[in-house]
């Protein structure tokens, strides 16, 4: 095997550091890639974001397997870049690092009360039910019969369908066993799905909308007294989607509620603040449903609000963080350090544009980085001799197995058997220790 | 459900759709690009991708416009797979203009 001309690292196995791989492995140089990931385990958000009851979106794994598949490419699964590793120890290695990181982290809205206990991140909520390592220790206070989600995008719908859900609607996804017996025991039964904007401005999509027309124990309804005249009226600019989106809210609004779970999707909320002791009690708002009229207040009292206003990127040490955007530096996807270039540094997807769009806007966004790192090629130093062969047999040791795609395809096995045996699709591996135990007993038995 | 290239895409043939496909999903002739059913995951990026409004959701298809349902499943079987971007046919930035678009 000879060696590759070029080497690059990338840090994220997400969807836009697997189209980054491809962009790379693809292009018309001599590249090797090496895809760096904190967990054992790949995928990113296509794991640990996608909502369980949401299988056809997961099948996209299936491409990035094959990108995984492609000659040059290596999976280094375990490592923290940033703790375990510096990145000025990747980029001695490599002739160019691309973050890949995402936007782990989720917005706050700064109110007062917004630290009450019961007030939750929706992305917190999102990792808890997807098993993600990090969240698999949270607890959610489900014994109220009602719940407060703020925000008007499809994460907000992801939250308030999981939560409405029967367990027998739940049980045969990949949810996390931790999250479906939780669940099962949940009191929810009212959810309120909050936006400060009217119904022509939400950004549902009118696919996820109409999944709550379908739920078995919930209706979908909407509070007149949060509307506009002409709420549900459209200008010439709509596209058929976002007609559709207004069409069916405009249903829910006549529905009438027959079953015992509901979802109300409320309008023009503005949050105040949240009221409460130990633990939230309310969550306070102001309406303003007519113009030039005085704004109303509105008190919901719920022990469990969760905010899904938006995410951010995770800032990494020694890489320079652009505040306002909640993304590393950049410009076009080179890092930027002091308003300048920081040559042989890169970044794609949320954590170079931030969290918009659908997982393939990441393929889009990576070939537009790739295309920068391609130009820059020739022109950025040579790695040392050696050194990748020294950080990777490193990383290896410290598991006492290498955490490479093989060990995933371990893990992998293993997930869909534990699975099978209660008519799940998979059970997932939800502590670092298991999965790298799962990957060391297996690769013996091999 | 899929989602479907309807004949608003013919006489332009942008390819915006083939680079936000997650999974190279695309087809295309001398006309139109195609979108196979089968590798489709419905996550509907490609729908604000296209400059003309060529792709939508089956379910939300008008009645004349249903039969590209069957179009698309036919010719993405006999055509081959597109992987990046190609230019537009000619003329396609004049007929966009004339839509209105």
């Amino acid at each position: 095997m000879t060696t590759p001309q070029y080497r690059v690292a990338i840090v994220g196995a997400g969807p836009s550091g697997f189209y980054a791989a491809e962009a790379l492995l693809r292009a018309q140089k001599d590249v090797a890639v090496d895809l760096f990931e904190r967990l054992p385990v790949p995928y990113g958000l296509v794991r640990f974001g996608v909502a369980p009851d949401h299988p056809k979106l997961k099948q996209v794994t299936a491409v990035f397997d094959r990108i995984a598949a492609m000659p040059g490419f290596r999976f280094v699964g375990g490592v923290d870049v940033g703790t375990d590793i510096s990145i000025a120890a990747l980029r001695r290695a490599y002739h160019a690092v691309v973050l890949a990181t995402g936007a782990s982290l989720g917005r706050e809205i700064g109110l007062p009360g917004e630290k009450l206990a019961g007030n939750r991140q929706a992305s917190d909520f999102v990792g808890w039910y997807n098993g993600h390592p990090d969240h698999r220790d949270l607890a959610f206070d489900f014994s109220g019969e009602r719940a407060v989600v703020i925000g008007h995008g499809n994460v907000a719908l992801d939250v308030a369908r999981i939560l409405l859900k029967t367990p027998d609607e739940l049980r045969r996804t990949d949810i996390a066993a931790h999250a479906l017996e939780a669940l099962a025991e949940s009191r929810v039964r009212d959810v309120h799905l909050i936006g400060r904007r009217g119904p022509s401005e939400t950004r549902f999509s009118a696919k996820e909308l109409g999944e709550f027309d379908t739920l078995t124990a919930c209706d979908p309804g909407i509070d007149p007294a949060d509307l506009r005249a002409d709420a549900f009226s459209h200008g010439d600019g709509f596209d058929i989607e976002r007609k559709a989106s207004l069409d069916l809210l405009e249903r829910f609004s006549r529905r009438v509620a027959t079953k015992e779970r509901r979802c109300l999707f409320r309008f023009h909320l503005e949050p105040v603040c949240f009221e409460g002791g130990e633990g939230v009690q309310s969550a306070v708002f102001r309406r303003n449903c007519v113009e030039g009229a005085a704004d109303e207040c509105i008190r919901i009292d719920t022990k469990l609000v969760f905010l899904s206003v938006g995410r951010r990127t995770s800032p990494i040490e020694g890489i320079a963080y652009d505040g306002s955007r909640g993304v590393h530096a950049n410009r076009g996807g080179r890092l930027m350090v002091h308003d300048r270039i920081d040559h042989g540094l890169y970044t794609c997807g949320w954590s170079k544009r931030g969290p918009q769009g659908t997982i393939g806007t990441n393929r889009a966004c990576a070939l537009d980085t790739v295309e920068k790192i391609l130009v820059d090629l020739d022109s950025l130093p040579s790695p040392e001799p050696g050194a990748i062969d020294r950080l990777v047999s490193s990383i290896g040791r410290r598991h006492g197995v290498p955490l490479d795609f093989d060990a995933w395809r371990i893990i992998d096995s293993a997930e869909v058997a534990r699975g099978c045996v209660n008519g799940k699709p998979r059970e997932k591996f939800v502590s670092v220790d298991d999965m790298v135990a799962t990957a060391r007993e297996r690769g013996i038995a091999c | 459900m899929t989602y479907v290239v309807t004949d608003q895409c013919t006489g332009c043939r942008y390819t915006e759709c083939v680079t936000v496909c997650p999974v190279e999903c695309f087809h295309l002739d001398d006309e139109m690009t195609y979108i196979d059913p089968e590798n489709c995951i419905d996550c509907g990026g490609c729908v604000p991708a296209c400059p003309v409004g060529a792709i939508q959701a089956s379910y939300l298809l008008a009645p004349e416009q249903q039969k590209w349902i069957e179009i698309n499943r036919r010719r993405a079987a006999e055509t081959p797979v597109i992987t990046s971007r190609l230019a537009p046919l000619p003329g396609a930035d004049e007929r966009k203009k004339a839509l209105g678009l």
